[in-house]
């Protein structure tokens, strides 16, 4: 027993507590920030304070009471810093709001709402992370599916250039959005089972070793999914992202950078060849270039973005009191133009700092996961939030070309927001798996064999 | 499958410390090259922001004539002129797309930007009230201002319509004491926050073909006729070889040399072949100054004209003075007799010729003329005081003497008898100069007063007015114009 426990005796406290406190920090965020957009914007508190806050604040803690008795062990940082994102979120489209006459905010609340129930569901009905393992194909097939559907007449529809929306009655939604978490799973549940043949198998040149020819199929695949998204979607960022993601997860679960290597130069050739063939990838990358060439034209949503950000400077011009309406689309693309208008390079680095501790807090989930299902997924998913976080916020603030994808629960966006409620849901599961303590599984037998010669010793 | 995940980690970390060290280098150090108006015209934040700010206030004595009042649109203060017509061309004005006059020269005070209202600011971000602007206190003498308006714009004599300019100067400092240009315009019209009215406004103003946004007085350019005299005949005093007794050729006409051209003096009496320079001048011989010029060679005209200020530019406090100017290429003799009468290649702005007489009157020395006297805190604490600059020493005092007892004559005895002001000494140039064919000639009027240590010069340009060119001359239309200014000034 006292062996046992010294060598695997590391149990992580659970830290409810810590978490309820920092959600409280979170609340602050939110409604302070809804409170000082109408101080900024309309020189008094907004009317609906006490029922906006009181809603965001039922929300919170709704999370946080399922999370005790459903996750105990999950991590104690995650929700807090989504829930100070999504209130941050929605002060800032409610700035625009305000601004515009539009009412986004009131519709993001009810998506709010919808992803915490989304949230809670996951956490409810799925007790054991494992279960999604079975439906490896099947989220393969509906993924496929999802991202099909907007291709589709009748229900696909063409928004600003890209055809990544379908329409439903009268809600449309990004199927793309959802695709992605389903693509995570279904990538881990077959690469758990394939990993060994491409782990194993192949030959090494120079140092690398590359992968067997007939293992390169679904690579092959993954890239012209990809590439069929770029052309007929005309959407930079999910197939950057799609990619992206197959690619981090083959190189994980193989441990082999060879993988890499062929992937990225894929990667690279296949964007090559888009931006020699594709006039809308031009556009993007002349934009890029210099947005202020053709400011009045394609440059002016990135140039605007500029502009305000410069505007906000160091600590920025103040929750309503810059003028981040100038920026197209500045409540779902360009949300990050906007705060780093009106909080500055402060707010802005907080933000980043948040989404980098989200991305952290996954890897370190992936990292203690006991199953390597788990750790795939967990791994998978916080690789969707860095990477979709540094292609929009790289895109917005001009390091690399513009694409079109949220901001993590910052945006205005119902796929993108639920999805990604989803998404924290997936990874506090598996991180109360991971973190819980291992079950005693000697315990019956410890009792009875207190003589020394049948001691066992457990490891597992 | 933990050591690609740590590898992973570090790909994440290096993503997010690119996007960190981005967006410090877009806010911080990108920030005022993008924040700068003049890089970045399209950025409208700055335009804005700019254009909504509380502006200090041009002043004319305490007067504001341009100041900042508070307004109930999205833009916070309106700017207003309160004697639009009167000051137009001094203060420009301040719209939405562009500045012009004081408001685009003095924009870094009355915007509070400039590094003398660096405590001010400091104070305003404190205290967390919008910056003000400084204000700028001008040279102008009301009185002068208001003569030189009327005599321009409110003469019957005139008639309506009249294009032409009346400069003022103060010979000792070279203060302007008054700059109106005619035709004026109203600058509220194009710093009204009715963008759209500004366009329409700005675009009717522009199309007019006498040119109302144009300040004459600094920059219409034109022959000065008779009143370049006072330049050739400082020139040839200047020599030594001549005093105002010199008797120099004279005589009924002049033929120009190397043509068959001949000019004549219009029937004044310039005696049968030779005439006192005192009584040239002030019978405004055509025979003597053409002669004069090919006597003293281009050299010595062309370097008496830049002492002047001729082939520069010198007044710093509003945009766009233009150069007058004197050829510097080498003339033919004939060209170069008719510019000794100010006529041919010479074009001076009113600006230059009440600066040949303010230089005159102050002993040969010619100031740099100037028109913002004062900066002032937004609270009219004095920041800054001009001090009157020595642009140069034209002519010796002796000279500056002589001309000016044959400036004296010219009222006394010849052709500027309107401008005489009893018990002042008053000394005048008249002149009227030919641009073109078929067009107007210009009446020119210079002159100065000084009385009890109190001095004046004027310049009067009358480009075009509603006569015909026999009723155009110098003494009896700009004359007058030019005696209220001076009266106005020395009472």
């Amino acid at each position: 027993m006292t062996q046992s426990n010294s060598f695997l005796g590391f149990v992580h406290r659970r830290r409810r507590g810590a978490e309820l406190f920092l959600l409280v920090l979170s609340l602050l965020v939110g409604i302070g920030a809804y409170a000082a957009v109408g101080l900024g914007a309309e020189g008094q508190v907004p009317a609906d304070i006490i029922g906006y806050g009181g809603w965001l604040a039922v929300l919170v803690v709704a999370c946080h009471v399922v999370v005790r008795f459903f996750a105990p062990y999950a991590d104690p940082v995650l929700l807090p810093i989504v829930a100070a994102l999504n209130g941050l979120g929605l002060a800032v489209i409610y700035r625009l709001d305000l601004a515009d006459g539009t009412t986004f905010a009131r519709q993001q609340l009810v998506w709010m709402t919808i992803g915490v129930a989304l949230f809670v569901a996951t956490l409810v009905f799925l007790r054991d992370h494992r279960i999604l393992q079975r439906f490896t194909y099947t989220s393969g097939l509906s993924a496929i599916v999802l991202l099909l559907l907007p291709m589709l007449p009748f229900i696909g529809v063409n928004k600003n250039g890209a055809r990544i929306w379908i329409n439903l009655g009268p809600v449309g939604m990004q199927p793309g959005e959802v695709a992605k978490v389903l693509l995570v799973i279904a990538f881990a549940g077959y690469l758990v089972m394939h990993r060994d043949a491409l782990a194993l198998a192949g030959r090494r040149i120079l140092f690398i070793d590359l992968p067997r020819g007939r293992d390169l199929g679904p690579i092959l695949a993954m890239w012209l999914v990809s590439l069929a998204i770029l052309v007929f979607q005309r959407d930079l960022g999910s197939s950057l992202l799609f990619f992206g993601i197959f690619l981090t997860m083959l190189y994980v679960a193989t441990e082999r950078p060879g993988w890499l290597l062929v992937g990225g130069s894929l990667f690279l050739a296949g964007a090559f060849a888009g931006w020699r063939l594709f006039s809308h990838v031009q556009v993007r990358v002349e934009a890029w270039l210099d947005p202020f060439d053709d400011f009045y034209g394609s440059g002016n949503q990135i140039g605007e973005s500029l502009f305000g950000m410069s505007w906000g400077g160091m600590l920025g011009r103040g929750l309503g009191q810059g003028s981040p309406f100038r920026i197209p689309f500045a409540e779902s693309d360009f949300i990050i133009g906007a705060i780093g208008e009106e909080l500055g390079l402060t707010g802005l680095m907080a933000v980043i700092m948040l989404y980098a501790l989200i991305v952290e807090r996954g890897l370190r989930t992936a990292l203690v996961c006991r199953d390597a299902f788990g750790k795939l997924v967990a791994c998978g998913l916080a690789c969707v939030i860095a990477l979709q976080v540094f292609v929009v916020i790289g895109g917005v603030t001009k390091l690399i070309p513009l694409t079109g994808l949220t901001t993590p629960f910052l945006s205005y966006g119902g796929s993108s927001l639920v999805a990604n409620w989803v998404i924290i849901g997936l990874l506090l599961r598996i991180s109360d798996q991971a973190r819980r303590p291992v079950p005693n599984l000697s315990s019956a037998t410890e009792a009875e064999s207190e003589s020394e010669t049948t001691q066992v010793v457990n490891l597992r | 499958m933990n050591k690609p995940i740590r590898t992973l980690s570090i790909f994440c970390l290096l993503l997010f410390l690119a996007l960190l060290g981005n967006v410090t280098y877009l806010q911080y150090i990108q920030a005022s090259e993008l924040n700068n108006a003049s890089e970045h015209p399209e950025n409208r934040r700055v335009i804005e922001a700019a254009f909504s700010r509380e502006r200090g206030a041009i002043l004319v004595g305490r007067t504001p004539i341009a100041e900042s009042v508070p307004s109930d649109d999205k833009y916070e203060f309106q700017r207003r002129y309160t004697n639009p017509r009167l000051y137009a061309h001094l203060t420009g004005w301040f719209s939405f797309f562009n500045q012009a006059g004081l408001e685009r020269t003095q924009n870094d005070v009355l915007s509070g930007d400039d590094d003398r209202l660096f405590v001010s600011r400091l104070v305003d971000l404190v205290n967390n009230s919008g910056a003000k602007g400084g204000s700028v206190k001008l040279t102008i003498d009301r009185e002068a201002q208001v003569a030189a308006y009327k005599g321009l714009l409110d003469n019957p004599q005139l008639g309506k319509d009249v294009q032409g300019a009346v400069v003022a100067l103060e010979p000792g400092s070279g203060k302007v004491l008054a700059m109106v240009s005619s035709p004026t315009f109203d600058p509220n019209e194009l710093a009204s926050h009715d963008l759209s009215a500004v366009e329409k406004a700005a675009k009717k103003l522009n199309e007019r073909k006498d040119r109302p946004l144009e300040n004459r007085a600094i920059r219409r350019d034109l022959p000065p006729g008779s009143v370049f005299k006072l330049v050739t005949a400082a020139a040839a005093l200047e020599t030594g070889d001549y005093d105002a007794d010199s008797m120099v050729t004279g005589g009924p006409t002049y033929k120009l040399p190397g043509t068959s051209t001949s000019i004549g003096n219009g029937g004044r009496n310039c005696g049968a072949t030779k005439v006192s320079l005192t009584q040239a001048l002030a019978q405004s011989c055509n025979t003597t100054f053409l002669a004069l010029a090919n006597e003293l060679g281009q050299d010595k005209l062309l370097k008496q004209a830049e002492a002047f200020g001729f082939n520069d530019t010198s007044l710093e406090d509003l945009p766009g003075q233009l150069q007058s100017t004197f050829p510097s290429k080498e003339m033919s003799d004939d060209y170069l007799a008719k510019s000794g009468i100010g006529q041919q290649d010479v074009r001076a702005t009113p600006l230059q010729m009440a600066m040949v007489v303010a230089g005159i009157v102050n002993n040969g020395t010619v100031m740099k003329p100037y028109v913002v006297d004062e900066v002032r805190s937004p609270d009219l604490d004095v920041l800054d005081k001009a001090d009157p600059k020595e642009l140069s020493e034209a002519v010796s005092s002796d000279t500056a003497r002589e001309l000016r007892k044959m400036m004296v004559n010219v009222v006394d005895r010849g052709t500027a008898g309107v401008a005489r002001i009893p018990g002042v000494e008053v000394g005048a140039k008249t002149g009227t100069a030919e641009g073109c064919q078929d067009c107007n000639d210009y009446a020119w009027f210079v002159s100065y007063a000084d009385v009890d240590g109190k001095q004046v010069a004027v310049a009067v340009m009358l480009e075009k007015v509603n006569l015909s060119n026999d009723q155009i001359a110098g003494g009896a239309l700009a004359g007058p114009i030019a005696k209220s200014v001076m009266e106005a000034v020395i009472d």
